[in-house]
This record gives structure tokens, C-alpha cells and sequence, in this order.
């Protein structure tokens, strides 16, 4: 009787029938995994993708000029531009504003260059301090002292029907495109 | 009735087959000496665990993960919901143990030499755990939404900016958006909540797995010399001839210890209640002093106390480094030594890093390094220093006040100290040199050169030149007296 030794592992011919199989199974789970991959990548790296080219930064208005006395550095708070439902509070960002003169402004993040705490305006002696690490800084934010490595991120700002308006929409980190678009001073009280 | 109950057993484990196999793993035989509280922190670790992961469940019944809720529904927590502070409490506190007693945990098997063959793997897998239980604080604080997490995020996202070219890529993925905001708190409750406790869980069954398979490491002897071609039979040796059922040969020690330490949690919740929240995550409230929690603050200071020019070099390669010192140790050091007294470096290392984290958390505790914010308005000068002293000394006395000179100084011990302490300026700097340092600032100090009229300057000056001891003469320039003498002589002349 020559009986078909077929679910043997011995047989040569109906093993490379089943490995073919398995084979075209593991190649079909693999092509469905890196078609899924695509849009699981895609929206996992949304938040990076949609910034690119500035496309958080836009102009926000902030106050009017008639708010900020010649001389004098005040608080002033804007809402970020990108706001989710869920934000709360949190899109409420602060910003130190210093009218130098006229429509000469200089508009300060409130975070320190240094690990992005707060930073204190103290008027009487003219520096802006933080409260973790000690950095200070002078009234045109250039850096004074302690760990910063640099003077405080500046805003862009333009005047418009009396109104100042900055380009913001990003946390002022020593890396972000901020950081790039305020240019570095000189380490110098003015 | 106990013939119905092992009737359902029976019935049970025909079809669960998983009898045999849990009796086998409790009884498997351990090294008798091992039966000692020094083995107990590996299963305190595990009980925290998944104390933290039934109070974890019952938080997230009423916790809201949205930027613009989380604050309040733990505030809810705390004041409306029947016991929900004491859950907060237990979670908070349970995650403070759970750091610790996995440090402990470490050190220990690290000072027995258990990572050396075959245990090599069970250390790696080790350190991965440590590394998600730190992940797991760190997301935990974030999920107490206040103003400590939300400033926590702002330093960890400038610390991420700074990794070369993937930097400002990096903090919009760590934070969900261009800025700290709702986004930022989905993920990392997505991450303390799923990812990490998920990765914690199969790590941890390997961990155990691995301990059950491998046997528990025996007691060190001083001179029994860890060697890759006789260790495992030398081990089964040991365990046949003086060895005893783990249980519950060792296992009474671990059930002791677990109950100690779920109680210990339980009275520091009852005692101390829950940490915060602190206030509102709201960025425009910018009178706060962000701080980590206790496991972080060696980090903070660290950080304050780095030369600039090293901080991110050493933010950026010194965590590498020292992960993967973790991971390489049982490769550079397999086989050899296991106890403790003949590894003079080992207990040296854990010692030297003890202090050094310890000192550092000490630090960051006082933070000598941060201005004191209010110092000036709040510390009066002490009287015993304007005592008998001129109406441009006393002048002197408030504009270095008003300046917030005593934010960075102090004076009769009180005021920050950033800068040197002034009670005894005098003697080390004479008059020239004390406006100069004014004016020009240096040696970390701001330049106060465009802040000060000259009239302020010279009061603040001869206020400080009365900052001396008593009966300790102040500083004076000799050169000075003779210019000035050589001066009055040609005056003098005709």
C-alpha cells in the first residue's frame, strides 16, 4: 500500500508547498503591517510635521501702545494662536514688554533662556530674575548672570493702528525657531 | 465540604493545568542563607507596584486628563469625593516608596554581585525597570496638572531643545504641539497610564520569570570566586545540599516586609496627606517657584551648579553614559568577587554616588543658588548696623535695599545667597574696590553701573564700608595714604 506520507515533515514536496505558504502568510502580514505603518507614523509625528516652516508662528495681537509707558517694562499676557479644546488655561501665555521709546519696543518671553522658568521684572534695579537656577538678566534682556548662556528670547513685534502686535505661537526653547528669529546681543548692559 | 472543595479544584486545574507548575515555582529550593530581610526589597518593589496600580485605577475613575479640567477634578479629589485625598495620598506617597525601595533594591543586589553569570540579563531587564519606574514619577507629577508640572514640562522641554538638529522636533513631539497645553497632558497620561505601566508589567513577569529559572542568588562568601564553567553546577550543589522550599522557607520574610511597607505608605498618606496641587496651571501667574519632586531635586540642582559651557554636554551624554554603564556592568564584570568586603571599589562607588545625590538633594533644598525673591522688601537691615551711623551711611542702607542688593546678599544671616554674604565686606574690599564691583559687577554679579546715580553709588558704598567686625580694622588701599600725603606735601609747598 503506498500510503501519502503527506503530514510527515520528511516530504520534501508538500514541505516546500507549506513553507511556501507560510512564507507568502508572513510576506502578506508584513505588507498590511507597513501599509498601517504609514498613517500610525504619519499621526504619531503630526505635531512635528504641521510646524514645519514657521507654520506655528503667526501675528497675535497683544495690547495697546498707550498701555506701556515710555521707559518702563510691563507684563502683558496674548493668547497662543494654536488653541485645542481641551487647553484650558494653558494657552494664556505672559510676555515682558519694554517701550524704549516712541514705537521702539522690545517684547521679552516671560522664560528664562535657561530651563524656561518665569522670569520677575524688578524696576528698581533694573534686571529680571528667575527664581530657579538663579539666571539674571539687564532691562534689554541681555544676560547678566548665572546659568543662561544667552540674553532672553525677544518676540517679533509690529505696531498696527496703535496696537502692538508679536509673532508667537511656540514655547521659547534655546532650540525652537524662535530662538532663531530674535538675534543675539552682545553681553553688555545698556 | 473540603472533599466539594478539592472536587472543584480538581475540576479547575484539568482544565487550567496550572497546579503543578505554581507549587513547583513556590517550592523551588533556595540557598538557606538566603532567607534574610537583606532579600526582601525585590518583592517590596512588586508590592508597591501593584499597590500603585489599584490606587492608579481608582484615581482614573475621576481624574479628567484635559488641560483645562485635570486641575480641578483633583481638586474634587482632595475636598468633594469621600476618601478620593486618601487614594491621592496612597498614589503619591506609594510612588515616592516605589522610588526608593527600587534604588534600594539596586544598590543591594549590585553590593551581593547577583548581576554577575548567569544573572546578567535579570540586571539589564533591572535597569530598564528603574529607568520606567523614574519614567513613571516623572509623567505622574506631570499628571498633577499645577503650576510645579507645568513649568516641570517647560524645563524638561529646554532641556530636549538642546539635543543638536532633532531638538525643536523633539519637544513638539514630547509635547503634543508648538506649546505646554492640553495636548502635552493627553500624552503623558497616554504614557503613565498605558505605555509605560504596560512595558512595566511584562518586564516585571521577565524579571520574576528569570529569578524563578536562575534561582535567587546565594549569600556572598568573601573568596567563592564566580566562575562561567562551574558556577551553575556549584549553585544546584548549594541548593541540594543546603537548601530549603522558598516556601515558606523565605517567603515569610517578603510577606512581613510587604505588609510593613503597604502600611508604612498607608500611614504617610493618613499622616501627610496627598502632594498638591499646587496652584492652577495657568502661565500668567508667574509668581512661582517651580520645583521637582523629591527624586528629581538632585537633577535641579545639578543644574544649577553646572558651568554653562558644561551643562549641555553633560545634560545630553551624561544620562548615556550612565545608562549604559548600567547595562555593560555585568559584562565588564561577569565573573569574580561577589562579596561585598572584597570589592573595596563597589561599596566606594555606591558610597561616593550616595553622598553626591544626597548632598545635591540637601542643596535643593535650601537652593543657595536662586535669588531670594522678596528678600529685600521682607529683611530689614539689622539695626545693629545702622546703629550710630551717618545720615549717607543710613542713605546707604536703603538704597541697597531698594536696589534688591539683599535679593543675592545677605546680611545678619538673612537675604539670599547667590551672592558672598556682606556682614564683613569691608575687611575684604577696600573702597575703590567695592564701587568698582558695583558698577562693573563680575565674578557673577550684574553690572549696576546704569542703575545707580552717583550720589546712590556713593552712599551705598560708604554703607558698606561700615560692614565690619567689630574690632576688625577695614580694608584700606596703603597706597592711597601715600598718594594723598604726597599730594597734601606739594599742596603744602609753595
Amino acid at each position: 500500500m503506498a500510503t501519502k506520507p503527506a503530514l510527515t515533515p520528511s516530504s520534501d514536496a508538500t514541505m516546500s508547498r507549506r513553507g511556501f505558504f507560510t512564507k507568502l502568510g508572513i510576506l502578506f502580514n508584513g505588507l498590511a503591517a507597513s501599509v498601517l505603518a504609514v498613517p500610525i507614523v504619519g499621526f504619531l509625528l503630526s505635531s512635528i510635521t504641521r510646524g514645519r516652516a514657521n507654520g506655528y508662528l503667526s501675528w497675535v495681537p497683544l495690547e495697546k501702545v498707550s498701555e506701556f509707558p515710555e521707559g518702563e517694562t510691563r507684563l502683558a499676557t496674548f493668547q497662543n494662536p494654536y488653541v485645542m479644546p481641551t487647553d484650558g488655561k494653558t494657552v494664556d501665555t505672559a510676555c515682558w514688554v519694554r517701550r524704549i521709546a516712541g514705537e521702539q519696543f522690545q517684547v521679552f518671553a516671560i522664560n528664562c533662556a535657561h530651563l524656561g522658568c518665569p522670569v520677575r521684572w524688578f524696576p528698581q534695579s533694573g534686571l529680571f530674575m528667575c527664581p530657579c537656577h538663579g539666571g539674571a538678566y539687564y532691562r534689554d534682556g541681555s544676560r547678566a548672570s548665572g546659568p543662561p548662556e544667552r540674553g532672553l528670547f525677544e518676540y517679533p513685534y509690529k505696531v498696527e493702528n496703535g496696537m502692538i502686535m508679536i509673532q508667537a505661537g511656540e514655547l521659547p526653547t534655546p532650540g525652537a525657531a524662535m530662538a532663531e528669529l530674535t538675534r543675539e546681543k552682545p553681553p553688555c548692559a545698556s | 465540604m473540603r472533599i466539594m472543595i478539592s472536587k472543584i479544584g480538581q475540576w479547575f486545574d484539568q482544565r487550567l493545568q496550572l497546579a503543578a507548575p505554581i507549587r513547583e515555582a513556590a517550592e523551588h529550593p533556595i540557598p538557606r542563607n538566603t532567607s534574610s530581610w537583606w532579600y526582601v526589597f525585590g518583592s517590596a518593589a512588586m508590592t508597591v507596584f501593584i499597590l500603585q496600580i489599584v490606587t492608579g485605577i481608582l484615581l482614573a475613575l475621576v481624574y479628567v486628563p484635559s488641560g483645562g479640567e485635570a486641575w480641578s477634578s483633583l481638586q474634587a479629589l482632595n475636598h468633594d469625593i469621600t476618601l478620593g485625598w486618601f487614594i491621592r495620598a496612597m498614589h503619591g506617597w506609594g510612588s515616592n516608596f516605589m522610588v526608593a525601595i527600587v534604588l534600594i533594591h539596586m544598590v543591594q543586589v549590585f553590593l551581593f554581585g547577583a548581576y554577575k553569570f548567569p544573572r546578567e540579563l535579570t540586571w539589564i531587564i533591572g535597569v530598564f525597570l528603574l529607568l520606567m519606574t523614574l519614567g513613571m514619577a516623572f509623567t505622574g507629577q506631570v499628571l498633577r496638572f499645577d503650576q510645579d508640572a507645568y513649568w516641570g514640562l517647560g524645563i524638561g522641554a529646554s532641556i530636549a531643545s538642546r539635543v543638536p538638529v532633532l531638538g525643536p522636533a523633539i519637544v513638539k513631539l514630547m509635547l503634543g504641539g508648538p506649546i505646554i497645553a492640553g495636548a502635552t497632558l493627553s500624552r503623558f497620561f497616554a504614557l503613565h497610564v498605558f505605555v509605560i505601566p504596560g512595558l512595566l508589567i511584562g518586564f516585571v513577569c521577565l524579571h520574576v520569570l528569570m529569578v524563578l529559572r536562575l534561582g535567587i542568588n546565594e549569600w556572598p562568601m568573601p573568596g567563592r570566586i564566580v566562575k562561567r564553567a562551574t558556577y551553575i553546577s556549584e549553585y544546584h550543589e548549594l541548593t541540594k545540599k543546603d537548601g530549603a522550599p522558598f516556601f515558606s522557607y523565605g517567603a515569610w520574610k517578603d510577606m512581613f516586609f510587604a505588609a510593613f511597607i503597604i502600611v508604612a505608605v498607608a500611614a504617610c498618606a493618613l499622616y501627610f496627606g496627598p502632594f498638591g496641587p499646587t496652584g492652577r496651571p495657568d502661565p500668567t501667574i508667574i509668581q512661582t517657584v517651580p520645583k521637582p519632586d523629591y527624586f528629581f531635586l538632585w537633577l535641579y540642582a545639578l543644574l544649577s551648579l553646572l558651568p554653562p559651557s558644561l551643562e549641555t554636554p553633560a545634560l545630553l551624554i551624561g544620562p548615556v553614559l550612565v545608562i549604559l554603564g548600567l547595562l555593560f556592568l555585568p559584562f565588564l564584570s561577569g565573573e569574580g568577587e561577589k562579596s561585598w568586603k572584597r570589592r573595596p571599589i563597589a561599596v566606594l562607588t555606591v558610597l561616593l554616588i550616595a553622598i553626591t545625590l544626597g548632598s545635591f538633594t540637601h542643596l535643593a533644598g535650601t537652593t543657595p543658588w536662586s535669588p531670594h525673591m522678596n528678600a529685600w522688601s521682607s529683611d530689614p537691615v539689622p539695626d545693629r548696623y545702622i546703629h550710630d551711623s551717618s545720615a549717607l551711611e543710613r542713605q546707604g542702607a536703603l538704597v541697597f535695599q531698594v536696589k534688591q542688593c539683599r535679593n543675592c546678599h545677605s546680611l545678619g544671616e538673612k537675604g539670599g545667597q547667590r551672592g558672598p554674604s556682606l556682614d564683613s565686606v569691608a575687611v575684604r574690599l577696600a573702597q575703590d574696590q567695592l564701587i568698582r564691583q558695583v558698577i562693573q559687577g563680575g565674578g557673577n554679579m550684574p553690572a549696576y553701573g546704569k542703575n545707580l546715580s552717583p550720589a546712590e553709588t556713593t552712599a551705598l558704598v560708604a554703607f558698606l564700608e561700615t560692614l565690619h567686625p567689630n574690632g576688625q580694622a577695614p580694608a584700606r588701599d596703603a597706597s592711597r595714604d601715600v598718594a594723598l600725603s604726597d599730594e597734601k606735601e606739594s599742596a603744602l609747598k609753595p
